[in-house]
């Protein structure tokens, strides 16, 4: 049994390891900011939380330790999209728009309705 | 420590000066990191705090005023390079004669360093030994950094709010209100944060924690709410004047327990004789000392940060 | 190997260095000020390197260690944050203040400006 916890365990914390690592990758690679940004929160939310959750499978005995860890995982399951969210926000309010197809021109309608065409002038400062 | 090379350079070339307050607040993370790694949790603790959250947001409310791009040097600073590569080399020459990393017969680990691990238990009983020594055995350093807050507290509010006037006050910036999902989320964070920051307050003398750190972390939410609902609204809901008084009274706090030691017939800041035991006196001491830490480090970051913010609104005015 | 051993000092006197450059080379007000933090931080590096002891541990006492890391300069570095972060506090109050009255923070702007005022007075 204890055998078992302590496989589980690392097998969590070396596939949250491996997310972190894709996660890193993938923010060099995607050719847009919020596909960047997308891979970012990805390597926050799911990597951060898997190693915690691994981390929990290896406390033996302390129960204040497991409380923190949960605690942890709570705080960081709310904190880190509602981070990625304001983020996002702030860059469609500063003109960037995402890159939808490999044509550049088009755009969803919903994005154009609450926030407005794209202020050439801003993402010529941004690039 | 590779990184932190690359991001002190990255830095200083980086014409645009937000992306260098960034930076300054990556490094500061960075470093909170490597002390983790060098077993300074209390420092760690601090660092990440501090210097990744307070410093970041005043030198963002700065830049908000004085512009984001700095000017284009109009020559090329061969004097400074050269300068900077000497003292470098001077330094380095004058390491070579340093201690080993990491060992245990170093000067600095030999002399006053195993007395206070030793002791420390019996003499004040509190596991956490930095907090005995911060709180007792070096009491009164850390009472002279309480009135250096105090004092750059004092130091913003003259230069920044007095001199404005009280009628520009009413045209601040508008409250986020379309942001609707920080705002439902910070409403359940708030509350958790200052629990937290009382956690860490009074737990200190058992794991990292203390007066400063919880200080911090207080500030911190209450910037966060200044930050979604109005500068102005938080201004009411913190009541600047009665957020000055505390931040005197904490350092009134701090100076009564060193008199009140003196009162009941020993040093200025020898808590033993507060109490009939004397492990009990210095727990007693310690307590208190590190609540008036807490509320004046907590109020003058707040006070900071709302003069910073109040005078964005003065700013526009004048520039519109 | 000594060279081993003091690599953990070059570097922090790399990081100083950087920072000490920052602070004389730009002319940015607040550009010098985050040199001044980067400098600041580095020399902290530098003391909780020192107090580190191999095989040590966090400087809480518990009975399962008997081993602990120096607490000494953590200690003292736990002021130093908290003084610098004061400074940094009043040092953008002041490059506020300036930008206020001379309408830059460029260094060689404001001297030009200066003296300008300087030659008009006299």
């Amino acid at each position: 049994m204890s055998i078992f916890i302590d496989s589980l365990s690392w097998a969590l914390l070396l596939l949250g390891g491996f997310i972190c690592v894709s996660g890193a990758i993938g923010m060099h690679r995607f050719p847009d900011f919020f596909s960047r940004m997308h891979a970012a929160s990805v390597t926050d939310t799911l990597g951060g939380g898997l190693v915690l959750v691994g981390l929990m499978l290896q406390v033996e005995g302390q129960y204040i330790v497991l409380i923190k860890l949960i605690l942890i995982v709570l705080f960081i399951f709310l904190t880190s999209p509602t981070a990625s969210h304001a983020l996002a926000k702030a860059a469609l309010h500063g003109g960037l728009r995402p890159k939808l197809g490999s044509n550049q021109e088009e755009q969803d309608e919903d994005v154009l309705r609450s926030f407005g065409p794209v202020k050439s002038e801003d993402t010529k400062n941004k690039e | 420590m590779a990184f932190l090379a690359i991001t002190a350079l990255s830095l200083a070339f980086t014409k645009d000066l937000f992306a260098s307050v960034m930076f300054t607040g990556i490094y500061s993370l960075l470093s909170a990191a490597f002390f983790v790694l060098m077993d300074a949790v209390d420092v760690a603790f601090t660092e990440a705090a501090v210097g990744a959250g307070i410093s970041t947001i005043l030198m963002l409310t700065t830049i908000t005023m004085t512009g984001r791009y700095e000017n284009n040097k109009k020559y090329h600073p061969k004097i400074a390079l050269t300068v900077v590569v000497i003292t470098g080399i001077m330094l380095i020459f004058g390491t070579v004669d340093m201690p080993a990393f990491g060992s245990d017969t170093a000067p600095a680990q030999v002399h006053v360093a195993p007395y206070y691990i030793m002791q420390s238990g019996e003499d004040i009983d509190i596991p956490n030994i930095v907090t005995s020594v911060l709180a007792s055995y070096r009491g009164f350093d850390t009472f002279g950094e309480v009135v250096v807050v105090f004092t750059a507290l004092v130091g913003v509010l003259g230069l920044l709010e007095f001199s404005r006037k009280e009628s520009e006050l009413g045209n601040a910036p508008a409250p986020m209100s379309q942001h609707k999902v920080l705002r439902i989320v910070s409403k359940i964070l708030i509350p958790a944060i200052m629990l937290f920051a009382l956690y860490v307050q009074f737990h200190g003398e058992y794991s990292p924690g203390g007066g400063f750190q919880a200080g911090v972390i207080f500030a911190s939410s209450i910037i966060l709410y200044a930050m979604l609902f109005g500068v102005e609204q938080a201004s009411k809901a913190v009541s600047m004047p009665v957020t000055k008084v505390l931040a005197a009274l904490g350092v009134l706090i701090y100076g009564s327990v060193g008199v009140v030691s003196m009162l009941n017939g020993g040093n200025f800041l020898n808590y033993s004789v507060l109490a009939e035991n004397d492990i009990t006196g210095q727990h007693v001491g310690i307590i208190i000392i590190e609540l008036g830490v807490g509320i004046t480090v907590a109020t003058a970051m707040i006070l900071i940060f709302l003069t910073f913010a109040r005078r964005i609104g003065k700013n526009s005015e004048e520039t519109a | 190997m000594s060279f081993l051993e003091q690599y953990n000092y070059w570097v922090v006197i790399f990081l100083m260095m950087s920072g000490f450059y920052i602070v004389i080379a730009h002319g940015n007000l607040v550009k010098k000020l985050m040199g001044l933090t980067i400098f600041q931080t580095s020399v902290f590096i530098l003391y909780i390197s020192i107090s580190k002891v191999i095989g040590g541990t966090a400087p809480i006492l518990d009975d399962k260690y008997n081993v602990y890391s120096n607490p000494l300069p953590h200690v003292l570095i736990l002021t130093a944050i908290v003084v610098g972060v004061a400074t940094t506090a009043l040092g953008l109050a002041l490059a506020v203040r300036i930008k206020e009255a001379y309408g830059t923070i460029e260094e060689d702007v404001i001297q030009e400006k200066d003296l300008q005022q300087e030659g008009s007075t006299e």
